[in-house]
């Protein structure tokens, strides 16, 4: 979705500013707030394309106005309560006023440093042989789906040059939408800086992203 | 065990940490989520994993022209047989530097970054104002780290728009010919493995 996460190319948000001590967390409730929803997301209830989505779909007033943990946070609270974990009446209370719904299951601190080494690849088979090979001219899409997807807009419409297949990977469109994994090719896709930003643009910059299967036409 | 509950004996939370207690109770009174289990994550990201693992991946390729190999052909094995594995690092891809090329790595969608080898990104790496520049103006983001770069060395910039996670082999210092493994990993900086840096020069004896 064309959604505030989408910030590619955006002017207007001045300079980068490294921190000098650079603590990982700035709060006590940063911490609590990754470590929760790594543990709510080890339910297995959603996957991380959706979560992700969950994300974006905060209104774009929220989302620049939210830090990094707090974007993380709203986004939790909108799954917990999606798939029928919390309710708002809850959230508002701040204490369980019902059951909810039953977990497949729950994190327990034993299993913590295993499934944090193992995390959850997602490379998959793909039964058909992939379309393009390295080399190859393409044409990314031009397309404005309401919903999620990881072609970001500057790269939309752009001629490139196929520089590696990747395998079979999960396609976060439909994933993140509950509508099965459906593995494509994946490729990492080269655009000259110019073909992006046209004029003006360094002429030394070349951007690659990695794109699915079906964001690709050849060129 | 601490579960770092800042304000404990406070009778007014800021927002914030009210907004996260609360969840974090209604979720453990649900049996949702085991509050030593989130302790165990904290643990994990805030003292165990960090940037040194990175370091030492670059110095072995460094050292080590069949490693580099190796790593240039399959980061994710690479790098497994150095123990760094696991979330957020499970589709690895090492991209090297070159007298021409310099490369620098950044997500415009989230903040995708290479977890078991790099630790949790920095604020700056998750900021609006990196990941929308970086793409458009990555020469005025390095010169902004204090990098700057010949007018004619090429910017390669890598967004990281899947579940493939880059760590970027900078070119090794002038003047490390004598230097071992753990040595050379002292010369390499986080910044210079996502890119907005360059590795440290070694220190004349």
């Amino acid at each position: 979705m064309n959604g505030p996460q989408d910030l590619g190319g955006q002017m207007g948000f001045g300079p980068i500013l490294p921190e000098a001590n650079e603590p990982v967390f700035h709060a006590g409730w940063e911490k609590r707030a990754f470590g929760v929803t790594l543990a709510a997301s080890a339910t297995g209830a959603w996957n991380i394309d959706e979560g992700r989505h969950a994300r974006e779909s905060l209104h774009p007033a929220d989302y620049y106005s939210s830090s990094y943990y707090e974007i993380w946070l709203k986004g939790l609270e909108s799954l917990l309560e999606r798939h029928g974990f919390v309710s708002a009446d809850e959230l508002k209370a701040g204490r369980m006023l019902s059951k909810g719904a039953v977990p497949k299951r729950v994190l327990k601190a034993a299993d913590v440093a295993a499934g944090l080494a193992r995390g959850g690849p997602c490379d998959r088979p793909v039964a058909a042989p992939a379309r393009f090979k390295p080399g190859d001219r393409v044409r990314t899409r031009n397309f404005h789906p309401k919903e999620h997807t990881r072609l970001p807009r500057y790269a939309r419409g752009r001629s490139g040059t196929i520089e590696a297949v990747r395998g079979g990977f999960v396609f976060p469109d439909s994933n993140a939408h509950g509508r099965g994994e459906n593995p494509q090719w994946l490729y990492t896709v080269v655009f000259d800086g110019r073909e992006i930003w046209g004029e003006g643009s360094d002429p030394t910059l070349t951007v690659s992203i990695d794109a699915w299967e079906s964001y690709l036409e050849p060129a | 065990m601490s579960h770092d509950h800042d304000h404990d004996h406070d009778n007014q939370l800021d927002p914030m940490t009210a907004r996260v207690r609360a969840l974090e109770t209604i979720l453990v009174q649900k049996g949702l989520i085991d509050p030593a289990a989130v302790d165990a994550i904290i643990e994990t990201y805030e003292s165990k994993v960090g940037p040194r693992n990175g370091a030492k991946v670059v110095a072995k390729a460094w050292s080590d022209p069949e490693y580099a190999e190796w790593l240039k052909r399959d980061a994710t094995a690479a790098i497994a047989s150095l123990g760094f594995t696991g979330r957020q690092g499970e589709h690895m891809q090492a991209v090297f530097n070159t007298e021409d090329t310099h490369n620098l790595v950044v997500c415009t969608l989230c903040s995708c970054y290479p977890w078991p080898v790099l630790g949790l990104p920095p604020v700056w790496y998750k900021s609006p104002a990196y990941r929308s520049r970086a793409v458009i103006d990555p020469r005025s983001v390095l010169e902004e780290f204090g990098v700057r770069l010949p007018p004619e060395t090429r910017i390669r910039v890598w967004d990281s728009t899947a579940e493939l996670r880059y760590l970027v082999v900078p070119l090794r210092p002038r003047g490390s010919d004598g230097l071992d493994e753990s040595q050379l990993a002292e010369l390499v900086t986080r910044d210079c493995m996502i890119g907005t840096g360059l590795p440290l020069e070694p220190v004349s004896p």
